[in-house]
């Protein structure tokens, strides 16, 4: 028994200190450093302090890309059919309707068609906060027929890349997704318009496995993390730390993976360049 | 009897308890135990021969570490087996094996991922789990047989594509994209097997083809039981479950029209005999081959891309 007890007392914590911001401000993940959202919206949602590109919306990535941000939507009626009855805790008929509410959207890509530097072209465009983005028969069936459009009026098409990769909810068929869409990039090759993929923040898994690599140019956000096996994975299965920046678009363009690493600023200057310069305009 | 594995299968329990009652002596108790437990292992060979199997079970037949092998199956099928080697980039990886051999007398090319049996094959072959380098092979290899106008043939049994740095850093990714990219172009037939594990994009690098077959207890899925259930339950607890909704087994995906024929294994699987394994795939290979042959080029590439187009349509439109 101890002479001496020091009393216990329970470290009582500051005051909550907020203030009422009314969302007007945001972190920065890059810099940490305070941001106000006007700033970021008018600096095509990157920090103007530290180029950190945040993730923009697919309909925001459209309105940024075509001129004076108009475009006519395909497909946008495509929706799942939940083909494996997927449920775990919470249906997946259950996600989706949820996804749609959040994002105004029937699956995880739009498609626009309209002019990008003068040039009729049509652009895909991932939306990260349906599902994570993830690739299923809807967003496989929605690039096959953009595919189809682009080979049918010969024009070049554009697939802005963000998803975690192929949707487990719909098993095998969003795998089989991959074959459909490689398989149409393969008969866009005979028609002989550009086929520009750009990948940004994040794009991993089925999705880089597929189409995300196969564009005519592999053209990258900075910093985007763009990989097959997700870095989690990676470490779970060889038991060591990465090393900084792997897996990062400096690194693949280091290592001869992508043509080029683009700031979102430029990107509307550019893959207009890009597509007069291939023989598109 | 078989070695005892990580994950011993019910019949692979039962028939270690009849070894042992055996062993144990002659009276009438035993005796009827071990009747007794003779039906529950006919039973249980029935049952993963059947349609009600649970899909853990045949999981864990797709992974049965006495499972027939690609080069098992290879040696069963074809004659003059010549292996190949190397992508001519990089290296050569040993979970893919290539090679030409004559089928029926006529030439095939073969492809198909290998794993290895005892640790150091194990070792060799990267658990069967292939690097860009591997499927870079199998693509050179397999437009070296269109250019002949040889048959292709490809073995699918992979747990995935391997994650690893110098796996990112040659580009996985783009060496599987590139695949499914390059297959469909070539010139002459491709028949797919999926004889044991199907994993995600690291099995479909090789298995785009003209007609897909797919042994009875081969498992095919976008991702295995294991990350599925960590991913929605945050264990591995969950991988029987798992297994189950994510429809990974050969009439799943036979329903959903992603294959096209099954191949019957024998009792218990095709690890109880690999020369009828091999015999019940003969007839469907070699009629699926001269199917395809008849086929001019053009016809041939005409009918693949409209399958590849409609393949996996399901959505609905309003």
């Amino acid at each position: 028994m101890a002479w001496f007890r020091k009393e216990k007392q329970a470290l009582e914590s500051p005051p909550e200190k907020t203030v009422q911001t009314e969302g007007l401000w945001v972190k920065c993940e890059g810099c940490k450093k305070i941001l106000w959202k006007k700033d970021l919206e008018a600096n095509f949602q990157c920090c103007p302090q530290c180029n950190h590109h945040f993730k923009v919306t697919a309909r925001a990535r459209l309105e940024m890309l075509f001129d004076e941000g108009r475009y006519t939507e395909h497909d946008s009626g495509l929706a799942s059919t939940d083909p494996l009855q997927f449920k775990d805790s919470k249906s997946y008929r259950d996600r989706l309707k949820k996804a749609e509410k959040n994002t105004g959207m029937k699956d995880a890509l739009i498609t626009g068609e309209g002019q990008l530097e003068s040039t009729r072209t049509i652009i895909c465009a991932m939306e990260f906060q349906f599902v994570g983005g993830s690739m299923g028969a809807v967003v496989g069936e929605k690039i096959a027929r953009a595919i189809d459009r682009a080979i049918g009026q010969r024009l070049p098409l554009v697939i802005v890349s963000c998803s975690g990769g192929a949707r487990m909810m719909e098993g095998a068929i969003s795998l089989m997704q991959m074959a459909k869409i490689s398989a149409g990039l393969a008969r866009l090759d005979e028609v002989k318009k550009p086929y520009i993929s750009v990948l940004t923040d994040p794009t991993t898994g089925g999705v880089t496995a597929s189409y995300a690599m196969l564009g005519d140019l592999n053209i990258a956000e900075p910093g985007a993390l763009i990989g097959f096996a997700g870095p989690r994975v990676i470490e779970q299965t060889i038991h060591q730390k990465l090393p900084e920046g792997f897996q990062r678009a400096e690194f693949l363009l280091a290592h001869g993976m992508i043509d080029a690493i683009v700031p979102r600023k430029e990107m509307k200057a550019y893959l207009g360049r890009a597509s007069r310069l291939l023989g598109a305009a | 009897m078989a070695k005892p594995t990580r994950q011993p299968t019910i019949a692979q329990e039962l028939e270690k308890l009849i070894a042992d009652l055996e062993k144990s002596g002659d009276s009438a108790a035993t005796r009827e135990e071990i009747g007794r437990l003779r039906q529950q292992l006919e039973a249980s060979r029935g049952e993963a021969s059947g349609q009600s199997t649970d899909a853990w079970q045949r999981v864990l037949l797709a992974r049965h570490p006495k499972r027939p092998y690609t080069l098992d199956y290879i040696q069963e099928l074809f004659t003059d087996f010549t292996e190949l080697h190397g992508d001519r980039r990089y290296a050569d990886d040993a979970s893919m094996v290539c090679g030409f051999g004559f089928f029926e007398g006529k030439p095939v090319f073969v492809a198909g991922h290998q794993k290895g049996r005892d640790t150091k094959q194990k070792l060799l072959r990267n658990f069967g789990m292939t690097k860009p380098e591997g499927y870079r092979k199998a693509l050179r290899l397999m437009q070296l047989a269109a250019k002949f106008g040889v048959p292709i043939i490809t073995l699918v049994d992979t747990p995935g594509a391997y994650p690893g740095i110098g796996a990112e850093e040659r580009g996985q990714a783009e060496a599987i994209a590139y695949n499914l990219k390059e297959i469909p172009k070539l010139r002459v037939p491709i028949v797919v097997i999926i004889h044991g594990e199907g994993g995600s994009g690291g099995a479909l690098a090789i298995a785009i083809g003209d007609k897909v077959l797919m042994f009875e207890n081969s498992v095919y899925s976008v991702i295995s039981p294991e990350s599925c259930s960590s991913i929605l339950w945050r264990d591995w607890d969950h991988k029987q479950e798992a297994a189950r909704i994510l429809k990974m087994t050969a009439p799943d995906l036979q329903g959903f029209g992603l294959i096209d024929e099954i191949v019957p294994e024998p009792p218990g699987g095709a690890h109880n005999d690999y020369a009828k394994a091999a015999t019940n795939l003969k007839p469907l290979l070699s009629r699926a081959l001269q199917e395809l042959q008849a086929l001019d080029a053009d016809g041939l590439l005409r009918r693949r891309h409209e399958r590849l187009r409609k393949l996996a349509t399901f959505v609905s439109e309003s």
